[in-house]
């Protein structure tokens, strides 16, 4: 069932990140879902389920992008190891320390990708600052949002079902 | 017996060893792991035109019915009409270009228009960083890895990879890793197109500190690359100055507007072996 959900999470960031991806062709999209799924997946599941996460979502990433096959998985096995460790490590259930810890994961993923990618491309490493900070800052919006959604979205609905059921009790 | 932290510290090492031997076969080879990346984009591209046809969809029933009820088929049937006028345009302009060129060498070959099937752009790249896109149309329609893509604003870019039957991605010429051999309309300064991850997003390289080149120049494919054809418009010369070296630093504005990519153009012709100094013939 783990296995699954964390599949389906995957998949479902890839398949929403292209598509995003396609709707904004020139300019450069200012989150990586798949990045975020893989972080979230490490906070809630620990290190071995983030490191294989990484691993699966980073190699389909880098098959679909038409790159080095490796790059986008080294540096999100990487992250999603070290996410699984510091949450197991640490309290990282309130919304602060969730932020920070997909801010922080985002730029330890980017300084590790772009410098691979240049290594092995033989090109100087320049990351662009600004667009690193801003795509983890938006990293780090969707995956709280997300935490927040998965943990209290049954409970509204619950709460929502429960209301609207005293509502028509008190018509009739 | 191993305790859990060292299996999982185990593990994580043999995941890591096994992307770094992933990774250094495909650097050494340089063909890459051709068949992981081929079964992953095929597989993918049925879920990604299923997305972009719910998209497309949902965009389609908005414009169409409820926004404006009629007026926006009509506008698009012009636009696309537009678009393949365009296109005609400049394969007119190349094409006149090319005779005068060939007649002052006394060369009488004569080129057919470009064969070109159109494709509809269904999903980007999944790294941000990357400039690339991938359009429903794959190695069934006849598309070949190194075909290059345009439009009727000029080029779009160059097929890369080896297509999957029914989608192919495209690599942007804006994108960092893309180029193109170019030359100026008026002065016919050679070069190479160079994407950036900058605004503009196209630098000029390798054209000399000699030549004549200004703002506002028309930059046009030379076609030396062998993939690009010749004559059809990158963008114009936004900056131009002399370089401290023997080459000019030169940026140039895309005529293409990257950010609204919907449908393109695949010219279905093979690209062949890239020659040496056609573009300033």
């Amino acid at each position: 069932m783990k296995t699954l959900a964390v599949l389906l999470a995957l998949a479902g960031a890839l398949v929403l990140q292209t598509t995003l991806a396609g709707l904004m062709t020139g300019g450069r999209l200012a989150v990586n879902l798949v990045l975020v799924a893989v972080v979230y997946l490490a906070l809630a599941y620990g290190p071995v389920t983030g490191m294989l996460a990484g691993a699966a979502g980073g190699l389909a990433q880098d098959a679909l992008a038409g790159a080095i096959v490796g790059i986008g998985g080294l540096s999100k096995t990487l992250v999603g190891f070290l996410v699984g460790i510091l949450g197991a490590q640490f309290i990282v259930s309130t919304a602060l320390p969730r932020f920070v810890m997909f801010v922080s994961a985002t730029l330890l993923h980017e300084l590790v990708f772009q410098a691979l990618d240049a290594l092995l491309q033989s090109r100087g490493f320049a990351p662009q600052y600004m667009a690193v900070l801003l795509q983890a800052v938006c990293n780090g919006v969707v995956g709280v949002a997300a935490f927040l959604i998965v943990e209290n979205g049954p409970d509204v609905l619950a709460r929502r079902r429960m209301r609207r059921a005293s509502f028509a009790k008190r018509r009739f | 017996m191993l305790d859990i932290r060292q299996r999982t510290g185990y593990l994580f090492l043999a995941v890591m060893v096994a992307q770094v031997i992933l990774v250094s076969a495909q650097v050494q080879s340089k063909s890459g792991v051709r068949i992981l990346s081929l079964v992953t984009f095929e597989a993918f591209s049925h879920l990604e035109r299923a997305a972009s046809g719910g998209i497309s969809g949902t965009r389609g029933v908005w414009d169409r019915y409820v926004a404006l009820r009629g007026l926006r088929s009509e506008n698009d049937e012009l636009k696309k009409e537009l678009a393949s006028l365009q296109v005609k345009l400049q394969e007119e302009h190349a094409l006149a270009e090319r005779t005068t060129k060939l007649q002052e060498l006394l060369d009488l070959k004569t080129e057919a228009g470009l064969p070109t099937i159109a494709a509809e752009v269904i999903a980007g790249n999944p790294n941000p960083g990357m400039r690339t896109i991938t359009i429903d149309r794959g190695s069934a329609d006849g598309v070949q890895a190194d075909m290059s893509v345009i439009g009727p604003a000029g080029v779009i870019g160059r097929v890369v990879g080896p297509p999957a039957r029914h989608a192919a991605r495209v690599q942007l010429l804006i994108d960092r890793n893309a180029a193109a051999g170019a030359l100026t309309e008026r002065a016919r300064a050679g070069g190479m197109v160079v994407g950036m991850d900058a605004d503009p997003p196209l630098r000029m390289e390798l054209v000399s500190n000699l030549a004549d080149v200004k703002v506002g120049d028309a930059v046009i494919a030379s076609g030396v690359d062998g993939i690009y054809p010749k004559g059809f418009r990158i963008g114009r010369v936004e900056r131009s100055e002399r370089g401290n070296g023997l080459y000019r630093t030169i940026t140039v504005r895309p005529s293409v507007d990257f950010s609204s990519l919907e449908e393109v153009l695949v010219v279905l012709v093979p690209p062949r072996p890239a020659t040496r100094d056609e573009g300033s013939k």
